[in-house]
């Protein structure tokens, strides 16, 4: 039996990485993609464009602007005369918020009135123009904070003191990266996995398969066995990567990373292979994966948090392996989550595995055109 | 124009026709087209128009009292109160620290024993808050909720006895183009995008590399048919399906999602033809390029989600990557769509954003399409 199920196997490797330009497809981009996306995705607000309107000029409001100006945060990109510069500059995304100190600012502090600021922002992208928003309230809290000092005015009588665990300076980047981690592992395997079938079945080939001694258990271990191997490979060095480019912390153990690294191999392959045997052309198998892959991507928590969509869209990500292993890679890399912690998160991944293998080996027969 | 010009070009005419009714009639018997045109954009739509969302609500956060008395009841009531966090009350830190670690709660708002005689006293009595820094855009906002409780119970209680709460200078944010920062009406807009990349690259990924694995290229080869019209034949059919899935994919965004759209239907049906070509493009010169239909299916797994996704500034910020990143995004056609489309939904026909984006697609339509036609020759290798 396995003598039967090696030759399908070098088979398998030999139709993946025989043809140059299918060999540069699995191993290139995804690699070239970690480098480009770890460094594009990020939610963090850097050199944002910002215009000062400043009608007052005086000192307090030249500090104030300077507070924007010396946040890495922002980046000051013009300097407006006049009220109907704004629409424009904001219209046409120049700037993504505009700075208005109106008249007597200077006068209104002085004499203890509240002066108002005023902040003009772009919200066509809101998760930017609320992250520019917290960001001006920070300054202009230490703004306020400085000037009461300087001025002997009293402070209010409780502060905030804010501590963020694990990322004391929260930025997005670590979080993002081990999450992609998770988004080409899953490429991986959909492109190892989701076309084998299914060019057999277009080019008839897999009749001929079916006529063999190997029994279909036999046949889903042979179409099984390449993207796990190279899934762990490419995972792998993703995962490398990510440590030694990208600088992202390690906190938990290598074992408990694998075994939810490999479980969740087993339930992309299956789900894969379970496309790639229902498809009759190719074009079918590519739809599907498609169909599969991008609201698994979406629908993992990898950009957007699961616990802000409805209660009817959460329950359906519980069907979703991807969701599992977003948790597994976050957990271990970035809190040193224990593997009894994340028990819950493997038995999904090995319950949808099975299934969708389990159906893949029984399409195989039961498929027929 | 002599009559025999006039002849091959009605020739030419008659046979672009044939090849499209060809090409219409794989389309209607092979349910996956269609299934890619009309069914994708729905599914996907639907999933994502609800499931994707950057607005945390109802945030779950322990509330950790060691020594109730009036001003924290007051304190904690501001949290019930705010639509913002789903507040729970945790008899200790301990118990607190545990819940975070176990992701039961987004953050820790805890007040010491002395709270309240530290606030009546001279000097400022601090307020605890931890949040769980592992996703850092939603702690972001949450630090910011915290702040915004803190300012308006500050402000009331001000109020209330009697006082006038000065700060010295008041932020006053107006949010244009969307007021109430609804992230869906950013997020729709963009998935339209990410959607028509897919579908349009999808469509034509495959029908060359498949006529050439078939052999039935060869068969056109000997007929009177230029590789002009083959690619036209091509491109017009799923040029039309692309539309329709284009307008579907709009009036589920107005109707059933309600994005504002701003702009005029005219420059969204133009801007819209003009992606589809690029998309369209990009698919057929995947397929002449590969000239294998599993080459070209794993090339457009990998080459249209993920950039479209990531790089097209649909969910991330263009301005806050680096540099260099910043240049690459340049290549990736969904980029200058979704500003478009952005802006044409939330702000209007704002020709200094529309211009020079359509313009950017023009040339990569042109780059893809001339690509194709010189990469495809009526010869065999």
């Amino acid at each position: 039996m396995w003598a039967r199920i090696l030759t399908l196997v070098i088979k398998e490797f030999l139709a993946l990485l025989k043809d140059k330009r299918s060999r540069i497809v699995i191993i290139v981009p995804p690699l070239a993609q970690l480098i480009v996306f770890g460094y594009a995705a990020t939610f963090d607000l850097n050199r944002a464009p910002f215009a000062v309107y400043d009608e007052d000029g005086g000192a307090a409001a030249r500090a104030l602007v300077a507070r924007f100006q010396g946040s890495s945060h922002f980046q000051r990109v013009a300097t407006l005369r006049r009220e109907s510069q704004v629409r424009p500059l904001l219209d046409d995304r120049n700037a993504l918020l505009v700075i208005h100190i109106p008249r007597h600012f200077e006068a209104d502090l002085l004499a203890g009135r509240g002066a108002p600021v005023q902040v003009l922002l772009d919200g066509r992208n809101s998760n930017t123009a609320m992250l520019a928003l917290n960001y001006s309230r920070e300054i202009v809290e230490q703004f306020n904070q400085h000037w009461s000092a300087e001025h002997g005015l009293p402070p209010p009588p409780a502060r905030l003191e804010m501590r963020a665990w694990f990322n004391p300076n929260l930025e997005s980047r670590w979080f993002i990266i081990s999450g992609i981690v998770g988004l080409l592992t899953l490429v991986v395997t959909m492109l190892v996995t989701s076309l084998s079938v299914a060019r057999e079945r277009e080019q008839g080939t897999f009749d001929q398969l079916l006529v063999t001694p190997l029994r279909p258990v036999e046949i889903l271990i042979g179409k099984a066995l390449p993207g796990l191997v190279i899934g762990t490979l490419e995972a792998s060095i993703i995962i490398v990567l990510a440590v030694v480019w990208f600088g992202v912390p390690l906190r938990g153990d290598l074992v408990t990373l694998y075994t939810g690294l490999v479980l969740f191999l087993l339930s992309g392959i299956g789900v894969g292979l379970m496309i790639s045997s229902l498809a009759v052309t190719l074009q079918q198998g590519l739809l599907g994966a498609f169909l599969f892959m991008v609201p698994a991507i979406i629908l993992s928590g990898f950009a957007t948090p699961i616990a802000n969509m409805p209660a009817l869209v959460q329950d359906i990500t519980y069907i979703n392996p991807a969701r599992y292993f977003m948790t597994v890679l976050r957990g271990v890399f970035l809190e040193g989550t224990s593997f009894q912690v994340l028990i819950p998160q493997f038995w999904p991944m090995l319950v949808i595995g099975l299934v969708a293998l389990t159906l893949a080996g029984w399409l195989f027969r039961h498929r027929m055109y | 124009m002599s009559g025999a010009d006039r002849a091959a070009r009605g020739g030419g005419r008659m046979r672009l026709r044939g090849l499209m009714r060809k090409e219409a009639l794989q389309i209607l018997r092979d349910p996956s087209s269609l299934a890619i045109a009309f069914v994708m954009p729905v599914v996907l739509l639907l999933l994502f128009g609800y499931g994707v969302s950057l607005d945390a609500k109802h945030v779950p956060i322990a509330l950790v009292v060691e020594q109730p008395s009036a001003a924290s009841a007051d304190f904690t009531a501001s949290f019930r109160r705010s639509p913002y966090f789903a507040p729970v009350r945790m008899a200790s830190l301990p118990a607190a620290e545990r819940a975070l670690l176990a992701g039961q709660v987004n953050g820790i708002v805890h007040l010491r024993a002395d709270f309240e005689t530290r606030l009546e006293g001279p000097g400022q009595a601090p307020i605890q808050v931890i949040v769980n820094g592992v996703d850092a855009n939603t702690a972001g906002i949450v630090k910011g909720y915290v702040q915004g409780v803190w300012s308006n119970w500050l402000q009331r209680r001000a109020e209330a006895a009697g006082r006038e709460l000065v700060s010295p200078a008041r932020l006053e944010p107006r949010v244009w183009f969307n007021p109430d920062m609804r992230s869906r009406d950013y997020l729709v807009p963009g998935l339209v995008v990410v959607i028509m990349t897919l579908i349009g690259a999808m469509l034509t990924a495959l029908v060359m590399a498949r006529e050439w694995e078939r052999g039935t290229l060869e068969a056109l080869m000997v007929t009177p048919v230029t590789i002009r019209e083959i690619l036209l034949g091509k491109l017009v059919p799923y040029f039309v399906l692309g539309m329709g899935s284009m307008a579907l994919s709009v009036a589920m965004a107005v109707w059933l999602f309600d994005v504002p759209l701003r702009g005029s239907f005219a420059v969204l049906a133009a801007t819209s033809a003009l992606f589809l070509l690029v998309a369209l493009g990009m698919g057929l010169l995947i397929s002449v390029i590969a000239k294998n239909q599993f080459v070209a299916g794993m090339i457009a797994l990998v080459a249209t989600f993920l950039p479209a996704f990531i790089l097209s500034g649909f969910i991330f910020d263009i301005n806050s990557m680096p540099g260099a990143i910043q240049v690459l995004t340049h290549v990736v056609a969904a980029r200058y769509f979704v500003a478009i489309l952005q802006t044409l939904f939330l702000a209007g026909d704002v020709w200094g954003v529309i211009l020079p984006n359509a313009a950017a697609l023009v040339v990569m339509a042109a780059i893809f399409l001339g690509l194709s036609r010189r990469k495809s020759r009526k010869r065999l290798e």
